[in-house]
């Protein structure tokens, strides 16, 4: 087949996938008019697992302190909006830059090292951040939080109120625009060559492909989608505290991922739904008991299930397919 | 000038504690490349271990640290023969992700078996006084585990070094399929290393007690700092993470003491340069 062709053909939206996301946009409207505020963050950290899954799932870049660049976002439109300019869609676009020259520093370090060295970087780097928004008290709030965030109406016409119509809508899109972006990235060449890259980045240097670059840029654009991710919870729920960027975030997102299934962005989004409705519906456990649940349900995923759910239902589908 | 040299002593005491509960994961992770985030659990272990015998059975602390050490190498084993062997090729995702997910789930149940109050235990009166050293007051728990550290150091080298088990160790390690050619039994060995060097952590928990004192969080909290000390140090170099451990223990002690505002920052900040230079960590092979 020509090679422009399959390329094309990857592309196309299919039928399943509108009717996924038209009804990602319908039933929390029609069924759980009471859960907006939930469901906003849910569309928040789908955006976020999407950031990850195209570092860690595509091109072979494992975070653990990937809310570093959350909490960045969250604090750059949070701190803007609290000096007085609370335009939401421009806040975005702040954070964005913000995120991504801090995304395109660390990209020179997350490039150059691997393994334990590569863990313990941005293990640290998310510390970092979060020991950062506790001494800047004067900017961030430390560890009272961000104090006077104020979110103008979206587009100067759709106010933010408290059960979060305006929210979700505006959650959403950025998910589905951030989905849609990372869906044309993945199915590019560059992504196709990120994925040779995390699988055999010697064979891209013989064919000519430059993987650090190509590395650094994929960072660049997972950093700038996890800071609009970020600004965007901070412009809906109107607070930003030290645990935007905390280690806990980092590691929820990655269990979340897992869970659904790395390098397929909709298990990124599949594992964002599961892991924050359980949550909501277990919000009355005792949280070490929930640690408990996640806990062995990370060590069956690793053991069994080693594509996650996404992935096992793949596997399953096609053996029906074969008999 | 006394109450300086108290707080270098402080920091070296605290150095020592983090190289005994970083000496397993050194050995563990640098000859295997097995990410073992669990190692922490393993420590808490050993931890809990002292504190149900001090506690409950009313034995002298001093006896219970072998026991310590042979209750979590025996667990460690039955792990690695059950589960952590089929997580060797796994990838690194899959290592980080199953490890924590066992430090969750050993949290959650000591925490239900001891609840989450923090936990401390008694020691005998000839650990708790003091020694005067140059007009500093020395505790003199601190400079027990200072001897216990340097005694283990040595018997690790040691056993590494200038035994057969070590040289069958470092064989397995450096070249696996000539060493299974040569007819030794790789995985075994593993399997031993592997207990040998999370009892090693079980001990450090125990010892730990009286110093950071024990909670069911335990093993998230001394994760970071182990963690630290092990990819500063170097991988599989222990002298490595004796220095690195010595550093780590008198920069946080120091820079909590001196500017406590900044001290942990400078410690990732410390951490993030140097391994940006030196991926390896100080003494690393590789």
């Amino acid at each position: 087949m020509d090679p422009k062709h399959w390329i094309r053909r990857k592309e196309r939206l299919s039928v399943y996938e509108v009717a996924f996301w038209l009804a990602a946009l319908i039933l929390p409207y029609a069924l759980f008019p009471t859960y907006l505020s939930l469901a906003s963050q849910i569309a928040v950290t789908a955006a976020f697992c999407i950031s990850l899954d195209l570092i860690l799932g595509y091109a072979g870049i494992i975070s653990l302190g990937h809310a570093a660049f959350f909490g960045i976002g969250a604090y750059a439109a949070g701190i803007l909006s609290a000096r007085g300019w609370g335009e939401p869609v421009s806040g975005l676009i702040f954070a964005g830059i913000i995120t991504g020259l801090v995304g395109w520093v660390v990209s020179f370090m997350i490039v150059r090292v691997h393994h334990l060295a590569l863990l313990m970087i941005t293990l640290g780097l998310g510390f970092l951040t979060v020991e950062l928004a506790n001494s800047f008290y004067w900017l961030t709030g430390g560890s009272d939080g961000l104090q006077g965030i104020d979110t103008w109406p979206l587009l100067g016409i759709w106010k933010f109120s408290f059960w979060g119509y305006t929210s979700y809508a505006y959650a959403l899109a950025v998910c589905f625009l951030v989905f849609l972006f990372s869906r044309m990235l993945v199915r590019s060449p560059f992504g196709l060559t990120l994925e040779t890259i995390r699988e055999n980045p010697v064979r891209t240097t013989a064919l000519g492909a430059p993987n650090r670059a190509h590395l650094q840029k994929i960072f660049v654009i997972s950093a700038v989608i996890a800071g609009i991710a970020g600004a965007v919870l901070a412009q809906t729920t109107e607070a930003v505290s030290t645990e935007a960027p905390s280690f806990q975030r980092s590691a929820d997102i990655a269990i979340m991922l897992i869970l659904g299934g790395t390098g397929r962005l909709y298990g990124a989004i599949l594992g964002a739904v599961i892991f924050m409705v359980a949550r909501d519906q277990l919000a009355d456990m005792n949280p070490q008991y929930w640690y408990f649940w996640i806990g062995l349900l990370l060590m069956v995923v690793v053991l069994f299930l080693p594509r996650g759910i996404l992935g096992g239902l793949e596997i399953l589908a096609a053996k029906v397919r074969r008999k | 000038m006394s109450q300086l040299l108290a707080v270098l002593f402080d920091g070296v005491a605290y150095g020592m504690l983090l190289f005994l509960l970083s000496i397993g994961l050194s050995v563990t992770q640098g000859m295997m490349n097995f990410t073992n985030l669990a190692h922490g659990a393993f420590a808490m272990l050993g931890a809990y271990v002292t504190l149900f015998m001090v506690q409950s059975l009313g034995v002298n602390f001093l006896l219970t640290l072998p026991f310590a050490f042979i209750v979590t190498a025996a667990v460690a084993a039955v792990f690695e023969i059950t589960l952590f062997r089929r997580l060797y090729n796994a990838g690194e995702l899959n290592q980080v992700l199953f490890t924590i997910g066992l430090v969750f789930t050993a949290s959650a149940i000591a925490a239900y078996v001891f609840g989450s109050v923090n936990q401390s235990v008694a020691l005998p009166a000839y650990l708790t006084g003091y020694v005067e050293f140059a007009g500093a007051k020395l505790p003199s728990y601190r400079i027990f585990l200072v001897i216990i550290a340097v005694f283990l150091t040595i018997a690790v080298v040691w056993a590494l070094e200038f035994t057969r088990f070590g040289a069958m160790v470092r064989a397995s390690v450096d070249n696996q399929r000539v060493a299974r050619g040569l007819g030794l039994n790789v995985n075994r060995i593993f399997a031993l290393t592997f207990a040998l060097g999370s009892g090693l952590a079980g001990l450090g928990g125990a010892l730990a007690i009286d110093i950071l004192s024990l909670d069911p969080s335990f093993g998230f909290h001394i994760l970071v700092p182990v963690l630290i000390v092990v990819a500063v140090g170097g991988l599989g170099s222990i002298w490595g993470s004796f220095v690195a451990a010595a550093c780590l223990g008198l920069f946080d002690v120091a820079g909590k003491y001196f500017i406590p505002e900044l001290g942990a920052f400078l410690i990732y900040l410390f951490m993030v340069v140097l391994l940006f230079l030196r991926p390896g960590g100080l003494f690393g092979k590789r």
